[in-house]
């Protein structure tokens, strides 16, 4: 079973779900795809066994072939080509690897060339399995990250846990692609609850089942609670806003291995996950 | 000497956005005349900066006077040989007029792409 695990709204507590989740498993993968940030590592602190790394296709060009038709830089609907001083020229941040102008290239002076983008780390915490995507610094393509540290942590049998990147758009779309149940970890306010009900759209648009986990909880929100009710989503569980489960993930520690009201709170969670899954 | 400039919808007054800027204004100053373009990068999803700068190289312009400017585009400005002028005042007529005069300084800090933010 693969869970999703996002929350639009940053900070609200997607990889404290996620690791504690997987970490009260105890069979599990664990699959960071926040890849612009990766932070499970420093919580599960895997033994690294394997890094692979990603690359994405960008176009080289043969001047000595190339007659200047411009037809590749017309079929880029990204803009990521121009044409100058009789040459093209590429623009690789903007590139999305589609293959096109290669493919286009009537005189074949098109030849693409991998460009490192970042990489997937693979490793063991217990008997936690650990994959890590890591974006390079300055790219800005999460999704090519995303896909191969998903593609590193797939046909697994036990319970699969996917650590999704904050926001709604396509890094968020890609980690959600395949999975086969989403919980959404929101926090009672305003902010929270408007990016929450954002990735709520999204999931029910793909077709995901859903759940919700609410952290940091003080008092019922009212307005979560009446769209949770509104839309038959089950709220799964609800944390409590504790100094002691902020001390604990400070210093690097998974609370429910720390902590046994918050290892209660896991196990009940997990079996929510798992009953809700299999409907 | 061609020099370009993004104009908004009025077409007379500088459009804050290079990429975005629905017209561009060229101005011939060999025969002292004015062409008004539509800016075909204005709805571009993606790369609208370096689909624009293309157009303003296609159109053979030595010169363009803009409010900003992104690091793309400006990276095909220099490719290209384009001069990039810093538009002081919203006006495109005074703007071309202090350009004449050598009024204009060359534009020299470019922002980042606003792509991948949605």
């Amino acid at each position: 079973m693969r869970v999703a695990v996002l929350s639009g709204k940053g900070g609200t507590g997607k990889t404290f779900v996620s690791v504690n989740l997987a970490a009260t498993a105890k069979n599990a993968v664990y699959i960071d795809c926040d890849v612009e940030e990766p932070n499970g590592h420093l919580f599960l602190k895997p033994t690294y066994t394997n890094e692979s790394p990603v690359y994405t296709l960008i176009p080289e060009f043969d001047a000595a072939k190339c007659t200047g038709c411009r037809k590749c830089v017309e079929f880029c609907r990204y803009n990521a080509l121009v044409f100058v001083r009789e040459k093209p020229m590429v623009f690789s941040e903007v590139c999305h690897s589609c293959g096109g102008c290669a493919l286009l290239c009537p005189k074949d002076a098109v030849s693409e060339k991998p460009h490192s983008v970042g990489a997937v780390e693979e490793g063991t915490a217990g008997s936690v399995r650990v994959v890590t995507g890591i974006m390079n610094t300055g790219e800005v393509l999460a999704v090519p990250v995303i896909k191969a540290a998903l593609r590193a942590g797939a046909g697994a049998e036990e319970l699969t846990v996917i650590d999704c990147p904050p926001g709604s758009g396509c890094p968020v779309m890609e980690s959600v692609m395949n999975a086969d149940y989403c919980i959404l970890v929101t926090e009672p306010t305003a902010f929270g609850f408007h990016n929450f009900q954002m990735v709520h759209k999204l999931v029910t648009l793909l077709g995901k089942p859903c759940g919700v986990v609410v952290n940091k909880t003080e008092e019922a929100y009212a307005p979560l609670e009446e769209f949770c009710a509104a839309h038959r989503t089950p709220v799964l569980l609800r944390i409590p806003y504790r100094e002691e489960l902020a001390r604990l993930g400070a210093t690097g520690q998974i609370a429910a291995e720390q902590d046994e009201e918050t290892a209660a709170l896991f196990r009940k969670l997990l079996t929510a996950v798992q009953k809700e899954g299999a409907r | 000497m061609k020099i370009m400039i993004p104009v908004d919808d009025s077409r007379e007054t500088v459009c804050v956005s290079f990429g975005r800027a629905p017209y561009f204004l060229i101005h011939n100053t060999e025969t002292g005349t004015a062409e008004l373009i539509g800016n075909s990068a204005a709805e571009a999803q993606s790369g609208a900066g370096i689909k624009a700068a293309q157009l303003v190289v296609d159109k053979g312009a030595d010169a363009l006077v803009t409010v900003r400017c992104g690091q793309n585009a400006a990276d095909v400005f220099k490719a290209a040989g384009v001069a990039i002028y810093r538009a002081d005042g919203p006006s495109a007529a005074e703007n071309l007029k202090a350009l004449s005069e050598g009024k204009l300084s060359v534009l020299t800090s470019f922002h980042a792409g606003f792509h991948g933010k949605a």
